[in-house]
C-alpha cells in the first residue's frame, strides 16, 4: 500500500533512502494523488537520493514555492479589494498557513483563496469583489440559491484576469449541519498579520482543519488535511484546544483528528488523547487506501464516506430533496 | 496494473499501466529502440483503465488517468488505446512539467542549431518536422519543444510523430522506409497514424541544441514569408506554452531571452514543396 509508504516518508524522511525504484514509483504516485508531493519534497530536501527522484522532488519544490507566491499575491489582491470596507478579512487553510509562516504551509499545495468575513458584512464584501474583477462561476440558479441559503460560504467567485478562485466564508460549516461553530468567536479571536490580513487563533485553526476533515468532507485528500493538523499541533500545541473545540461543538472531530494524527504521523499529543476508538479504524482505512499507481483501492469505503459527508451536511429529508433536484438536472454523483 | 510499459523520451521518463494488453504491445513495438527511464524512476505515470470493471471486456472504453488529469475527459474505444496512451503522456507534460518551458511546437536540428516551428493545430508542424527528418535534419520532436530556463537550449522530446488526415499519405510517400504505427481512423482529431522517429533522432535525443530560428507556418495560403517582431513572437509563444504561467518569473525570462536572441518568421504555403523551400530560405537567412 503506497499510502503507508507516504505516511512513513512524511514521518521520517530519511527512510526514503532505502527505497528501490518500484518503491519510489509508488511513493511518488501516492504523494501526487494526495497532493502531498510538495510537502514530501520539502521534507526530503538535502537527503542523498537517486538523481531521477531528486529531479522530480526539485520540480515539486519549485511548483510549491511558485504556488505559495501566487497564493500570497492573491491574498494581497483580496486585501486591496476589501480594504475600503474596513472589514476584518481572515485567511483560512493553505493561504493562512503560508501567510502566517506555519510548518503546515511548507511545500503545501494551495488551491482556492479561502477567507472568512463577518456574516453581516458579506453583501458588501461580495459587491466589492465583483467591482474588483471577480465573477460568478456557478451559472445555475438552483446552485446559487442553495449556496446563499444553506452554505457557509458564497458561491465561488473567479477573477477574470488571474483565473484565481475565491471562497468567501461567513462560518466554517454549512448552516444545515447539526453543529454550529461560533463564528463570532472565530472572528473576535483572530490574529492580525503584518499587512493587515488576519488568521484564526491557534486553537480555532486546528478546530477548522478538523471540521473541514471530519465534519464536512468525504475525506478525499484526507492525508493532506491530517498533515495540516499534525503540523498545526506541532507549531501551536494543544493548550486550550479541548475547551475551544467544545465551544464550537467540534469536540468529536477535533479529538478524532488528534488521535489519527498521533497514530499516523506520530504527533505529540497529551496521553489521554492517543488511544484509537473502534470507529477510527474505518477512517484510518479510508485515509490510507492507495495502491502503487496512486489509485484509490477501496471504492466501497470511498462511496460510503461520500454518503456520510452528505448526511453530515444536511438532514435526510433535505438531502433527498436536494439529490432529486440535482438528478433531474442531469447531475450524477460519483461518475 | 496488469500491463506495464516504461520508456524515456528525451529527458522525460514515463510509465504506462493498462488494463489491456493491446495498447502496451503497440507501445513496446513502436518505442522498442528507446531507453528505459533513468534510475528506473519515471517522471510521470499514465493509467489506461476501464471506467467500470466490466468495461474491460464489454464495449471496452479506455479512460485516461495518471498523476495529473483533466476531469471529464471522454474515454476512447479500445481500438484507439495507443492514442489514449500518447494523449496521457502529453497531458502529464502539459499539466505538470516544470523543469522546462514547454512550447507546443515541433523542432529539428542541423549543425547543433535548432529550428522551432509553432502554430495552431493544422498549421503543419508535424508534417513539416517529418519531411525535414526525411531530408536528414535531426528530429527533436513534433509536439513539445523543451526550453531550458538555465541555458536557453532546446531539449529534444522525440515522441512518435502524430500525423493527421492528408499528411499521412504525403509523409508515407516521402519516407517509403519509415516505420508507421497502425492506422487509427475516426479519432476525435480525424484519421491519425504515428511515425517512429528515425535512428538518428533516437540516438541523439540527449543532445540539446541552441535555438536558431522560430517559424510560424500556416498551410493553405499563397506562398509568402515575413519577419515577425519579438513582441508578437512573445505573445504568440505565451499562447503556445502550456506552463508559461506556472513557471512564473523563470518562464518570463526564458521566453524574453528566446525572442530577443532568435529571429522569427511567418511562412505561408500552399503545398509541401513550397514549405520546404521556405524553411531552407529562412534557415539560410538566419545563418
Amino acid at each position: 500500500m503506497s499510502a503507508h509508504l507516504l505516511i512513513a516518508a512524511l514521518r521520517d524522511p530519511a527512510c526514503v533512502t532505502a527505497l528501490d525504484a518500484s518503491g519510489w514509483n509508488a511513493l511518488i504516485a501516492a504523494a501526487r494523488a494526495e497532493r502531498l508531493i510538495g510537502t514530501l519534497a520539502e521534507r526530503c530536501a538535502g537527503l542523498r537520493l537517486p538523481d531521477a527522484a531528486e529531479r522530480i522532488l526539485a520540480d515539486a519544490r519549485f511548483s510549491a514555492r511558485e504556488g505559495r507566491r501566487t497564493a500570497l499575491w492573491e491574498a494581497e489582491a483580496t486585501r486591496r479589494a476589501l480594504a475600503p470596507l474596513g472589514v476584518p478579512v481572515i485567511l483560512l487553510k493553505g493561504t493562512a498557513y503560508a501567510a502566517a509562516g506555519l510548518a503546515a504551509g511548507r511545500g503545501r499545495a494551495i488551491g482556492d483563496c479561502d477567507i472568512l468575513v463577518p456574516k453581516a458584512r458579506i453583501g458588501e464584501v461580495e459587491r466589492a469583489l465583483l467591482a474588483a474583477g471577480w465573477e460568478w462561476v456557478k451559472p445555475d440558479p438552483y446552485d446559487d440559491a442553495y449556496y446563499r441559503r444553506w452554505m457557509h460560504e458564497l458561491p465561488p467567485l473567479i477573477h477574470r484576469d488571474r483565473d484565481a478562485m475565491i471562497d468567501v466564508h461567513h462560518t466554517i460549516l454549512p448552516l444545515t449541519a447539526r453543529v454550529t461553530p461560533d463564528a463570532e468567536a472565530l472572528i473576535a479571536d483572530s490574529e492580525v498579520l503584518d499587512g493587515g490580513l488576519r488568521v484564526l487563533g491557534g486553537s480555532d485553526m486546528i478546530c477548522h482543519a478538523a471540521a473541514h476533515l471530519f465534519a464536512d468532507g468525504d475525506l478525499a485528500g484526507g492525508l493532506r488535511n491530517l498533515w495540516d493538523i499534525h503540523c498545526l499541533i506541532g507549531d501551536l500545541g494543544t493548550d486550550g484546544l479541548a475547551a475551544r473545540a467544545e465551544r464550537h461543538g467540534l469536540r468529536e472531530p477535533v479529538l478524532r483528528a488528534v488521535r489519527l494524527s498521533h497514530h499516523l504521523y506520530g504527533t505529540d499529543v497529551p496521553d489521554g488523547w492517543r488511544h484509537l476508538r473502534p470507529a477510527d479504524w474505518l477512517f484510518r482505512r479510508r485515509l490510507s487506501s492507495r495502491d502503487g499507481w496512486g489509485r484509490a483501492t477501496n471504492r466501497l469505503l470511498e462511496e460510503g464516506f461520500y454518503m456520510r459527508s452528505h448526511l453530515l451536511r444536511m438532514p435526510p429529508g433535505m438531502l433527498a430533496r436536494h439529490l432529486w433536484t440535482k438528478w433531474r438536472k442531469g447531475h450524477r454523483p460519483v461518475a | 496494473m496488469r500491463h506495464v510499459f516504461a520508456v524515456r523520451i528525451g529527458p522525460v521518463g514515463f510509465r504506462v499501466g493498462s488494463d489491456w494488453r493491446a495498447p502496451v504491445a503497440q507501445l513496446e513495438s513502436l518505442y522498442r529502440d528507446y531507453p528505459a527511464p533513468a534510475d528506473g524512476i519515471p517522471d510521470f505515470t499514465v493509467r489506461l483503465h476501464a471506467a467500470r470493471p466490466w468495461r474491460r471486456v464489454i464495449r471496452p472504453a479506455v479512460t485516461i488517468g495518471g498523476d495529473y488529469v483533466i476531469p471529464d475527459a471522454a474515454p476512447l474505444p479500445l481500438r484507439l488505446g495507443l492514442l489514449a496512451a500518447e494523449m496521457g503522456m502529453n497531458l502529464q507534460m502539459a499539466l505538470a512539467q516544470r523543469r522546462y518551458l514547454l512550447l507546443h511546437a515541433s523542432a529539428v536540428e542541423r549543425d547543433g542549431r535548432a529550428l522551432v516551428m509553432t502554430g495552431l493545430s493544422g498549421a503543419g508542424k508535424s508534417t513539416l518536422a517529418a519531411l525535414l527528418m526525411a531530408r536528414g535534419w535531426r528530429l527533436m520532436g513534433d509536439e513539445f519543444a523543451l526550453l531550458d530556463p538555465e541555458t536557453g537550449l532546446v531539449h529534444a522530446f522525440p515522441r512518435l510523430i502524430s500525423l493527421k488526415n492528408e499528411s499521412v499519405a504525403v509523409v508515407r510517400a516521402a519516407m517509403p522506409g519509415g516505420r508507421f504505427g497502425p492506422a487509427l481512423p475516426d479519432t476525435p482529431k480525424g484519421d491519425i497514424r504515428h511515425l517512429v522517429p528515425d535512428a538518428q533522432a533516437i540516438a541523439r535525443m540527449a543532445e540539446p541544441a541552441r535555438p536558431a530560428v522560430i517559424l510560424f507556418p500556416a498551410f493553405g495560403h499563397r506562398r509568402d514569408m515575413r519577419a515577425v517582431p519579438p513582441s508578437e513572437t512573445f505573445v504568440r509563444l505565451t499562447q503556445a506554452s502550456t506552463n508559461y504561467t506556472a513557471l512564473g518569473e523563470p518562464g518570463f525570462e526564458t521566453l524574453t531571452r528566446l525572442v530577443t536572441e532568435v529571429p522569427a518568421r511567418a511562412i505561408d504555403y500552399p503545398d509541401a514543396e513550397s514549405a520546404l523551400a521556405l524553411v531552407e530560405a529562412a534557415w539560410e537567412a538566419a545563418a
